[in-house]
């Protein structure tokens, strides 16, 4: 490729990985309905794409791939073979090794190529197997030609050199219809003059007498003599868009030479087979220009008619795709946008007497297109869920397979839209909990049928917005959770005293601490017992909460909540000192009034506060960011929920709950411990963001420091 | 300048060709298919005149779509080329049968495309 293609391999790679995604989830689907026709178009037309955008783009190994992955499916769509399901899963395969593919050339690393020869083997075995003599028909003569044609050209290039200059005589009659497929024979006529000198006499012997003749139908032929320095194949190529029903006989006029004889017979061949394919193709085209034309005139405005009567169909939901960092920017400029209207309405109603009154009017105006242009830009980052979903079935498949279980996968709410980086940072913990469903929660079929159960064990993803938050729920009918189980192995782990008796949801939550497997074995799928905390982290860290429900023997509910987006918290101002800081209002359990009484000075430990049969470690704010503070009696103590269980925060006083829009730190000054970001209040100034996990960890080393200095 | 309609279910070879005859002056409209392709056909005030199609795509293919635009009276001269993966002359000829002027082989060079789509459409 002489034109550097690189800028749009974006595209093409998003192209590809939706195509990838819908051939699978097709695929799929075939294993259980194989037989479906618009199902297996959708799989061969997805090989067809991304093979012919491959191919331009100069990724010439995924090409290859997907060309026999297309060979195949063509001849599923041609009813020559069954999509049984050894050739699904094989193709199955091969998806997973064009995933890899294309993402190697992203990184623009090479790729496995020991894997993706194997898979290509496994597939041109499997062309091979069955419809042996199509597949060989197909795949050896084609190359074979184009070789000998280059053999041929090889051979010819030198004579021709040195000869220099050759004559050509041409008979040419283009087909009668040509002119209705745009193709003049003008142009052809002087593309070959470009060629060289050109001689052009007209064949005027079908000519008609005027009445009868159509003013859109060719009538003339042409005798031409050319001579000139191309090659034979640069002139007929110059024919090759031609109908079938044209002549063109193209004889060369050489001096006495050796080739002579040689040349002249394949001339001849040539002009045979022309003529053979000719004949044949002419009445084929003759009968179809008769039938065409016939009926075209009345039946015309007819069509246009139901032509016009069908709503254009897919203009409406057309889209265009955009960078994410253009929305970002917009999403940002509407926060800014957001701070300066506040401020307005805050000046506006320190104004005096008559004008302040037209003025809250045009503020409140402001203040409603503000709230409505954010919401809509905030939507354009919103997806639906299903992109999440879709990984699911693929992987329960491959799952149960290997597990010999039988799970019947049905999701609900797929088109529930949240927010893009949301929906990226949830696959992984979502992937997480529906393979534990499957490898924990769903029983083998005999024992679920000792059980009373049906044999195959239901597996429900439900997604739903509930006041601002996403809720996804995984739902199994399985073995449910052991509490008894849960906690004598906590206690044996000592995460759990001896003689403690815990509730239930308790219990539940230990499944959430690091380093905790119930898994009477450890197997490739689960178990590690490095999966849950992480999973509750994850979602901790997008704003988010895990819970779990369970009834031992009818199953589980993992009910997952998360924001619908993390360009805006709801926020809980509190002041220290003179700094407004902002909390996320989710992670809030509640606030109480201080009681200096309650305070204990624990050695090694820091401050604890006793809040009714509990003691909470309780960070003093001021100390932590060595703020001064205006009294040291009064205070509010927040309850926030994080990372090891509750802490306690000391701050002056509680102030509004109010949306923030968060501004990252890290792109305006750099990363901080404690704090998570900022944004800019009403009035103007800054207010810092609390990381409340990390001002856990930061309380603990401060505490740690001090008794260590002590 | 030129009006060309493009129409590709695959938005990077619609980018790609787009951009290569924008950057060789033409001025380029784009579809997804061809139920699209027509609906725009239909709409745009002066018509195309030259539509370049992919053959394979989703709701109406190319072949189709050929055929459809030669029975609307504007388009019945209008040079459209097909582009097609296959390199048989069966695929090539089902686009010649639906009245389709001439093909370009994926891959291929855009160069090349600029060359072809000149050729089509220089006044003799």
């Amino acid at each position: 490729m002489s034109e550097d293609l690189s800028e749009f391999h974006e595209v093409f790679f998003e192209e590809a990985d939706e195509l990838v995604e819908s051939m699978e989830a097709e695929l799929l689907d075939m294993l259980t309905d194989p037989d479906d026709p618009e199902r297996i178009n959708t799989v061969f037309r997805a090989a067809h794409s991304i093979k012919g955008g491959s191919a331009t783009f100069g990724f010439s190994a995924v090409a290859e791939l997907t060309h026999v992955m297309e060979t195949l499916m063509d001849e599923v769509r041609d009813g020559l073979r069954r999509a049984e399901s050894d050739l699904v899963d094989l193709l199955l395969k091969a998806t997973d090794c064009l995933k890899s593919m294309l993402d190697a050339a992203k990184e623009d690393a090479p790729h496995d190529e020991d894997a993706v020869a194997a898979v290509k083997t496994e597939l041109e075995a499997m062309l091979a197997a069955k419809s042996e003599p199509e597949s060989e028909a197909e795949g050896e003569s084609e190359p074979q030609v184009a070789n000998e044609a280059a053999v041929q050209t090889e051979v010819h290039q030198p004579t021709e050199d040195l000869s220099s200059t050759q004559s050509y005589k041409i008979s040419f009659k283009a087909a009668p219809g040509s002119l209705k497929t745009a193709n003049d024979p003008l142009s052809i006529l002087s593309e070959l003059d470009k060629l060289g000198d050109l001689e052009v006499e007209p064949n005027l012997d079908d000519l008609p007498v005027l009445a009868d003749m159509d003013p859109e139908v060719l009538y003339l032929g042409w005798k031409i003599r050319l001579t000139t320095n191309s090659s034979q194949q640069e002139i007929e190529s110059l024919f090759e868009w031609l109908d079938e029903a044209s002549e063109v006989i193209l004889e060369r006029v050489t001096w006495p030479t050796s080739n002579q004889e040689t040349s002249d017979k394949t001339n001849a061949q040539e002009a045979e087979s022309e003529d053979v394919k000719t004949s044949e193709a002419a009445t084929a085209q003759t009968n179809q220009t008769v039938e065409a034309a016939k009926p075209l005139k009345p039946k015309a405005p007819q069509i246009e008619k139901e032509e016009t009567k069908k709503p254009p169909k897919n203009t409406a939901t057309s889209s265009i795709r955009v960078g994410i960092d253009k929305i970002d920017k917009l999403i940002n400029l509407v926060g800014e946008l957001v701070i300066t209207q506040s401020m307005l309405t805050e000046e506006g109603s320190k104004l005096p007497g008559e004008i302040a009154e037209q003025m809250q009017e045009g503020l409140s105006q402001l203040q409603r297109y503000t709230r409505e242009l954010q919401e809509n830009v905030m939507q354009i980052r919103m997806v639906p869920i299903s992109n999440a979903f879709n990984r699911l079935p693929r992987m329960i498949h491959d799952l149960t397979s290997k597990l010999g279980k039988k799970v019947e996968l049905k999701m609900f709410g797929e088109q529930t839209e949240l927010d893009k980086t949301v929906l990226e940072s949830i696959g992984d913990p979502l992937v997480h909990l529906v393979r534990n469903a499957v490898d924990h929660g769903i029983e083998l079929p005999e024992q679920r049928v000792a059980e009373g159960k049906p044999e195959q064990g239901s597996l429900e993803l439900h997604a739903y917005h509930e006041s601002g938050n996403i809720i996804i729920e995984i739902i199994d009918d399985g073995a449910g959770i052991d509490t008894q189980r849960v906690l004598s192995k906590a206690k044996e782990k000592g995460l759990v005293g001896k003689d403690e008796q815990l509730e239930d949801k308790e219990v539940f939550d230990l499944l959430f601490h690091p380093g905790f497997s119930t898994a009477n074995e450890v197997s490739d799928v689960s178990g590690r017992g490095v999966g849950m905390d992480v999973v509750r982290r994850n979602i901790q860290s997008l704003g988010g909460n895990v819970e779990v429900e369970s009834k031992l023997s009818k199953g589980s509910v993992f009910r997952i909540s998360l924001p619908l987006t993390l360009a805006i918290i709801d926020g809980q101002l509190v002041r220290v000192g003179a700094q407004t800081f902002v909390m996320p209002l989710t992670s809030i359990v509640e606030s109480i009034q201080l009681d200096r009484e309650n305070i204990s000075v624990v050695a090694g430990k820091g401050t604890l506060y006793r809040l009714r049969n509990e003691y909470l470690p309780l960070v003093q704010l001021a100390n932590l960011f060595k703020l001064s503070k205006a009294s040291n009696q009064e205070g509010m103590i927040v309850v926030v929920e994080c990372d090891g269980g509750k802490i306690g925060l000391l701050v002056d006083d509680l102030q509004a709950q109010q949306q923030v829009v968060i501004k990252s730190l890290e792109a305006n000054y750099r990363s901080v411990n404690g704090i998570s970001g900022a944004t800019i209040l009403g009035d103007g100034t800054v207010a810092l963001i609390l990381d409340i996990d990390g001002i856990n960890k930061l309380a603990k080393t401060v505490a740690h420091s001090i008794t260590q200095a002590a | 300048m030129h009006n060309v309609l493009i129409v590709d279910d695959s938005a990077s070879m619609r980018q790609m060709v787009g951009l290569t005859l924008k950057n060789a002056g033409f001025s380029v409209t784009e579809a997804e298919d061809g139920d699209v392709a027509l609906a725009v056909a239909e709409q745009a005030q002066t018509g195309f005149e030259l539509v370049i199609t992919d053959v394979n795509m989703p709701n109406m293919d190319g072949i189709t779509l050929v055929r459809k635009l030669r029975e609307r009276e504007h388009y019945k001269f209008c040079p459209i080329l097909v582009l097609t993966t296959e390199s048989s002359q069966e695929k090539k000829q089902q686009g010649k049968a639906a009245g389709a002027t001439g093909w370009i082989v994926k891959p291929f060079d855009p160069t090349i495309l600029v060359n072809v789509v000149h050729k089509v459409l220089s006044p003799i």
